[in-house]
């Protein structure tokens, strides 16, 4: 039988692909460009038993998809740049509570109101950096629509698989433009469920490390009862401010993602093998660098692309690896330089890294692409 | 035979954080029995709160508790109740977090008329901060913040809560501690959300700066202004002068959120 | 007929040393004894369980 297929924009995809992975729980505030996420899910859930709730404020929506989570639905939540930054306060709290759940923002111009419309790649650093505190960081920047489908169903994979928040990033252009895109069928995509406990109510703790570094979660209303909180915690779910306990617990929240970089992780490289000139480009930026990189190669400039598809982690050790031998990195992004920076940071000064940065509200094109190249000698 | 309270409070919480005469412990016991005569089941209880002195209570019960962000009780409980509405879900937590920084949650709470019960310990001030005044600090009164008198007036939260579509609203004291337990009762029963706010004393940051000698002077005052609404209907305006009325304040039948979304969903299937 | 006497229970390591109990008891039964209150007058309890239903802190136990 043949797949079925359809034309879909990135945000209805995403949706789509939510509803793939298992979500049953939207929880929400009207912001654009990401409401068309908020428009299919209100739609589609009910039918399937499942809640959509549009909250009072950004704020209110993020804590809602906490407390859903907590009883052991999977829950998405939609926003964009401005109500990026007020959800911080409760991914935080997501982050210490270990509390899956996925949040999908398109980047559109800022800092504050900024360019509603207008893409941008400028909230990356606001994904991991954004609350305060040191916390574990996932953050995926699909590149098309079919992507976004895909890479939305393994945000709630990773989510629940390591108890926490995960971000999934397209620019405005990959949430609002529409391409093919091919349904995956049921079973086709891995789908992961949150490990439940094993032992009985009266001997679970919520943040029990006998079981490693992921604990697993119990739901309210299970049979479990168990405290949740946004203070440091005790593996039994209670306030803590004991010294060794608050670092060794810190310290595995965030190794719950630093050691399962090799499992997060996602990249792609294309021409780089052979390449002296090696652009590394994400988003919608990403398919700019490929068309100036096919260019170039026709014009006898060995150039290759590195497609992050996870922005955090950020693949550190293969950059570095890479940097031995090119001549320089382009970093084509719609932002002020935020993975300039980072790529910077792990190649330990091997390759000059030549930045192409735009807050224009206009995508990168091939051209200036190509014309950096030429700058490397 | 004594009421047992061990029953319901986790093993080794006790004594708990609260400060000697708050009155927020009263309340907790109040809430106990409240529990207990309306039969609820730990196991299908979130027990949910945000920040702040009052906001520490959940941890010390028995039950699926949630200890959330500053303002955000009402947000988190929201979600539970929405995932899964067999769920009795009791919101609790103080003045300033639930009606300043939380005041929008609380509002759109009310208005929904989502089937949960929201316990307000007003003690009119910021406690675990150190004393700030709050949006329910009255006019005059000192506090850490308003060393010169409070230039801000006061919300009646009682009557916040009425407005923006709670359908049931009560009020008692912790001096009235009798009391408690039944106004709670009753609203954990009512079908909708519902409002308790419970008048309480902060000795210690707000008693000491408003010249109330002792914790008992602090209970007089609850124990003399409270005037219950029956005995209220036969008095004047001038006896009701500096008074509050306590007890069920407002109550009526709604259409309830999760009972409408179930409806919702009736139809979208039915559309499918 | 002997009247019953309840018993009243302080849990010391409970009380906090508010005076509530002690002052809003309408039969005056209780007193502090330092930081703590204590029984004073057992056979003056009316057992209206005002005491235990206002300590703040789970210190008291009446059973009439």
């Amino acid at each position: 039988m043949a797949k079925k297929v359809a034309f879909l924009q990135g945000n209805e995809a995403a949706a789509q692909g939510a509803l793939y992975a298992g979500c049953t729980f939207f929880a929400g505030y009207p912001i654009t460009p990401s409401t068309e996420v908020a428009e299919v899910m209100s739609a589609e859930l009910p039918k399937i038993g499942g809640k959509f709730i549009q909250m009072e404020d950004e704020i209110g929506a993020m804590a809602a998809l906490i407390g859903a989570s907590l009883t052991g639905v999977k829950a998405l939540t939609s926003t964009s740049g401005p109500g990026l930054s007020l959800k911080q306060e409760n991914i935080g709290y997501a982050c210490i509570a270990e509390v899956p759940c996925v949040i999908y923002n398109v980047m559109r111009g800022g800092p504050s109101t900024g360019m509603p419309t207008g893409p941008s790649q400028s909230d990356v650093m606001c994904a991991k950096w954004g609350t305060h505190g040191d916390h574990p960081a996932i953050l995926l920047v699909p590149a098309s629509v079919q992507e976004t489908y895909e890479e939305t169903v393994r945000a709630f994979n990773l989510a629940e698989k390591y108890r926490t928040p995960v971000m999934v990033m397209p620019d405005e252009i990959v949430a609002h433009m529409r391409e093919r895109i091919v349904f995956p069928e049921k079973g086709e995509l891995e789908v992961v469920d949150r490990t439940a406990p094993s032992v009985p109510p009266e001997q679970y703790k919520p943040y029990d490390t006998s079981f490693g570094d992921v604990p697993p979660l119990a739901a309210f209303g299970s049979g479990y009862k168990f405290h949740v909180t946004g203070l440091n915690k005790m593996q039994d779910g209670f306030p803590t401010t004991k010294a060794e306990i608050v670092q060794a617990e810190e310290e595995r929240q965030v190794r719950k993602v630093e050691a399962n970089k090799a499992d997060i992780m996602k990249w792609e490289e294309y021409l780089v093998d052979d390449a002296d000139i090696v652009v590394v480009a994400y988003g919608s930026t990403s398919r700019s660098a490929r068309f100036a990189v096919n260019e170039a190669r026709k014009n006898g400039i060995k150039a290759g692309l590195f497609r992050l598809q996870t922005f955090w982690p950020f693949p550190e050790d293969r950059l570095l690896q890479i940097s031995k031998k090119v001549k320089a990195f382009i970093t084509p992004e719609m932002n002020l330089g935020m993975c300039h920076g980072v790529v910077k940071g792990c190649i330990e000064g091997n390759a000059p890294v030549l930045g192409i940065f735009r807050v224009d509200g206009e995508p990168i094109n091939p051209g200036q692409i190509v014309d950096k190249m030429k700058e490397v000698k | 035979m004594a009421f047992d309270y061990d029953k319901y409070i986790r093993p080794g919480k006790l004594p708990h954080i609260w400060c000697p005469g708050c009155g927020h412990g009263i309340v907790m016991k109040g809430l106990i029995r409240a529990i207990d005569a309306v039969g609820l089941d730990k196991k299908n209880t979130a027990i949910v709160s945000g920040i702040g002195c009052a906001s520490r209570l959940p941890g010390y019960i028995d039950c699926c508790t949630l200890h959330t962000a500053h303002g955000r009780a009402a947000a988190f409980a929201t979600g539970v109740k929405m995932a899964k509405p067999e769920m009795d879900v009791i919101l609790v937590g103080g003045d300033g977090d639930g009606t300043a920084i939380g005041g929008n949650h609380f509002i759109h709470a009310c208005r929904r008329n989502i089937n949960m019960t929201y316990i307000i310990m007003n003690n009119k001030i910021y406690g675990m901060t150190g004393g700030q005044f709050s949006p329910a600090t009255p006019t005059g009164a000192k506090a850490s913040t308003t060393p010169y008198g409070n230039p801000d007036p006061a919300f009646d939260i009682a009557k916040l809560a009425i407005g923006a579509g709670a359908t049931f609203v009560a009020r008692g004291t912790a001096y009235h501690a009798n009391q408690i337990d039944k106004l709670i009762a009753e609203a954990i029963q009512h079908k909708g959300f519902s409002v308790v706010e419970i008048l309480d004393d902060c000795p210690t940051t707000y008693g000491r700066r408003n010249k109330f000698r002792s914790v008992i002077e602090m209970m007089n005052v609850l124990k003399d202004i409270a005037v219950p609404v029956k005995a209220a209907e036969k008095m004047s305006p001038e006896q009701l002068q500096g008074k509050i009325l306590t007890g069920v304040l407002y109550k009526e039948e709604k259409p309830e959120y999760t009972t409408e979304y179930a409806k919702v969903i009736e139809r979208a299937k039915a559309a499918k | 007929m002997e009247k019953k006497l309840p018993t009243i229970e302080i849990i010391e390591k409970y009380c906090k040393g508010c005076h509530i109990c002690v002052e809003f008891c309408p039969t005056k039964v209780l007193e502090m004894q330092g930081f703590v209150a204590a029984v004073k007058n057992l056979e003056a309890c009316i057992k209206c369980m005002q005491c235990e239903l206002r300590c703040p802190d789970f210190a008291i136990k009446v059973t009439p």
